[in-house]
């Protein structure tokens, strides 16, 4: 699904200074420098003998080129131009996803999922209560169920073995 | 050629086998249904479901896994030609002309021709894997680690070449893609890279996360917060008998766009997007009435949905024959055989024929299902839409985080498809494409562990790539590449082949 909100093709008559290639450009060139700063604790060896510092050197370098030529090259879409309605929605999306990775281990499989999916569903979404909670017992307990008890795929368990 | 038919004999008596074959259709039907819910492409579907294929067989693992990726390409078309939703990427073209037939009242029709030109695509580019791959194999095993060092860097430059968008795109993200694979342990010293201290990252980081974040999450972080679903349009069964004329239409269209598309396969990339784009453009400048294009075109309609299913069975040609994956989803379909302790390289055809021929035999398979169990269900397949949105997709992200915990049973899985779906996010906006990124992350442990074997062999001396005439033939394609690239950028006025075959930067 192409559902990128710029990219090339929404490029503005007059872009000004600060486009999205930009801004990607310093992104890519800042991850280049940072990793290959990152390599300087390891032993870069020979060019005939390469070390384990060797290969992410070359790529962080390869990298911070290329951002610089995505940086400096003409064209491109505006900052502007480019639509972050959905910004808020991802943010919520991340953050929850984010609970949930720091939860899974500690609540347990179901009763993580069950805080995610009603949280999406209720506070992101806005749906009905009892929908809300139908859908996401359905969802935790389901695939609960599903993976675990059918398929044998192990799942953490949290407190009461839920 | 008798050996070939042997095998296919035997992967025949493998796939007819009760077992198989319920996990072939079952494939093929929940690979139908994630390529109808737009968000979840083939790659996030297969990513996804992988944990249950663990409790399987390496064969039927693989079996289910390709049926999922079959099924998702063909429900992408059907949204796309009944309701204007691309299910994934490689139907954003069917999209123009598939639902202006629809439109005009044709939309049973475009979505049979889609059916038979995937299923004929299909079928004859399983053939022509049954016949490239067992030959391909024989010669990889005159491989060393120089010419796998240089098939790989030139898989890449050609992925730079052949992709959408800014070439200076694609390498930057396939060189995130190396750097990101240089995480964990070196194997070739013991150190550990970029672990930070985390025990769970020295193994690196893993295909499925990543793939999830980039491609699942990352679409649903674009797309979250839409309107309401979509009006559903469900054709009558009657309605699905394509007319002479049309079928007439559909044959020259239908058999470029497998030649086509199993070409393309072949070489790295998002090879089914990029073949159901080039298909159009292709099509559209054979066509005696380029002005029907955009306006209900049955070419239009054969001949990317043709060349999209081709491209999908090209892709496998490297994966059985060389153990190198062209893109995303050969890739993941590796590391689910790997899971079972299968090593891929060349000589897998020879150590697992019943898993390889088994697997070449499902597809027969399975494309005979799509096509006749898929075209009556149709209509209920198109309901998954009515699902508002709202539920839909944290069901998604319930499986998403369900998808990559269970992989490992890692909750640093979970934080690593995080960071990798905002990053995804942020960089889609701007216009990358992210299938370099995870095919960079697949090659970069294979590359540097090819390219220190390589310098073992000679004693330090990079005169190995060039005193190999297999490794300079692949080099000296890789700075040809490289030089058209340069020119490129240097000279606008050459830009015109690729806009015209669909691989302009407008192109998504």
């Amino acid at each position: 699904m192409s559902s990128e909100g710029g990219g090339d093709s929404a490029a503005a008559a007059k872009p000004g200074f600060w486009t999205g290639e930009r801004v990607a450009g310093l992104a890519l060139i800042a991850a280049g420098a940072a990793a290959a700063a990152e390599t300087r604790g390891l032993p870069f060896g020979t060019l005939g003998r390469p070390g384990p510092g060797y290969t992410p050197l070359v790529y962080g370098s390869i990298l911070l080129v290329l951002g610089a030529v995505i940086g400096l090259g003409r064209g491109g879409v505006a900052l502007g131009a480019l639509r972050w309605g959905e910004i808020k929605h991802a943010a919520m999306i991340l953050a929850a996803v984010a609970f949930a990775a720091a939860a899974i281990d500690r609540l347990g499989y179901r009763l993580t999922m069950l805080a995610l999916a009603a949280f999406l569903i209720g506070a992101v979404e806005r749906r009905p209560a009892l929908p809300t909670a139908l859908v996401a017992l359905g969802l935790s307990f389901g695939t609960h169920f599903v993976f675990w008890t059918l398929l044998r795929v192990p799942l953490p368990a949290g407190p009461f073995g839920l | 050629m008798p050996e070939t038919l042997d095998s296919l004999a035997l992967g025949f008596s493998v796939a007819l086998q009760p077992n198989v074959l319920f996990y072939a259709v079952l494939g093929c039907v929940v690979g139908t249904m994630v390529g109808v819910l737009p968000g979840l492409g083939p790659l996030a579907g297969i990513s996804l479901l992988l944990p249950l294929s663990f409790g399987l067989t390496p064969t039927t693992a693989i079996v289910l896994l390709s049926g999922i990726y079959y099924g998702a390409m063909y429900g992408g078309s059907t949204t796309s030609i009944l309701m204007r939703i691309p299910g994934e990427a490689a139907s954003v073209i069917t999209c123009v002309d598939g639902h202006a037939m629809t439109l005009k009242g044709r939309g049973g029709a475009a979505l049979a021709i889609a059916a038979l030109a995937s299923f004929v695509a299909g079928t004859l580019s399983v053939i022509a894997l049954m016949l490239l791959a067992p030959p391909l194999a024989s010669v990889a095993l005159r491989f060393g680690p120089p010419e796998y060092a240089a098939l790989m860097l030139l898989g890449l430059v050609v992925l730079s070449y052949m992709s959408s968008g800014r070439a200076s795109k694609t390498l930057a993200m396939a060189a995130l893609g190396l750097l990101l694979g240089t995480v964990g342990i070196d194997v070739m010293s013991g150190f550990h890279r970029f672990t930070y201290g985390v025990t769970d990252l020295a193994d690196g980081l893993g295909v499925v996360p990543v793939a999830v974040g980039l491609f699942g999450l990352s679409e649903i972080l674009l797309v979250a917060g839409g309107g309401a679903p979509p009006q559903v349009y469900k054709p009558r069964f009657g309605e699905l008998v394509p007319s002479r004329e049309e079928l007439r239409r559909s044959v020259g269209p239908c058999l470029r766009g497998s030649v086509l598309g199993f070409l393309i396969g072949i070489v790295p990339g998002s090879a089914h997007i990029i073949s159901s784009f080039v298909s159009y453009g292709v099509e559209k400048r054979l066509s005696r009435h380029p002005e029907q294009f955009g306006r209900g075109a049955v070419e239009g309609v054969a001949g990317p949905e043709s060349a999209n299913n081709a491209a999908a069975s090209g892709a496998f040609v490297p994966m059985l024959a060389l153990g190198l994956p062209s893109g995303p989803v050969p890739a993941v379909l590796l590391a689910a055989i790997m899971v079972h302790g299968v090593a891929p390289g060349p000589l897998l055809m020879d150590q697992h024929p019943q898993l390889v021929w088994g697997f070449i035999a499902s597809m027969y398979i399975g494309n005979i299902v799509l096509l006749i169990l898929n075209l009556p269900l149709v209509g209920l397949f198109v309901n998954v839409l009515r699902i508002p949105y709202g539920y839909l997709y944290p069901s998604i992200v319930v499986f998403c985080v369900l998808g990559v915990y269970a992989v490992n049973g890692s909750a640093v899985d979970v934080w690593i498809m995080l960071a990798m779906g905002a990053a995804g996010y942020g960089l889609r906006k701007l216009g990358f494409d992210m299938a370099p990124v995870v095919l960079g992350l697949i090659l970069s442990p294979m590359l540097e562990m090819s390219l220190g074997q390589s310098l073992a062999m000679s004693g330090g001396s990079y005169a190995i790539f060039f005193q190999r005439p297999i490794a300079l033939a692949m080099l000296g394609g890789l700075a040809a590449l490289l030089a058209l690239n340069l020119a490129r950028a240097f000279a606008p006025a050459r830009r015109g082949w690729r806009e015209r075959a669909g691989l302009g930067p407008t192109q998504g």
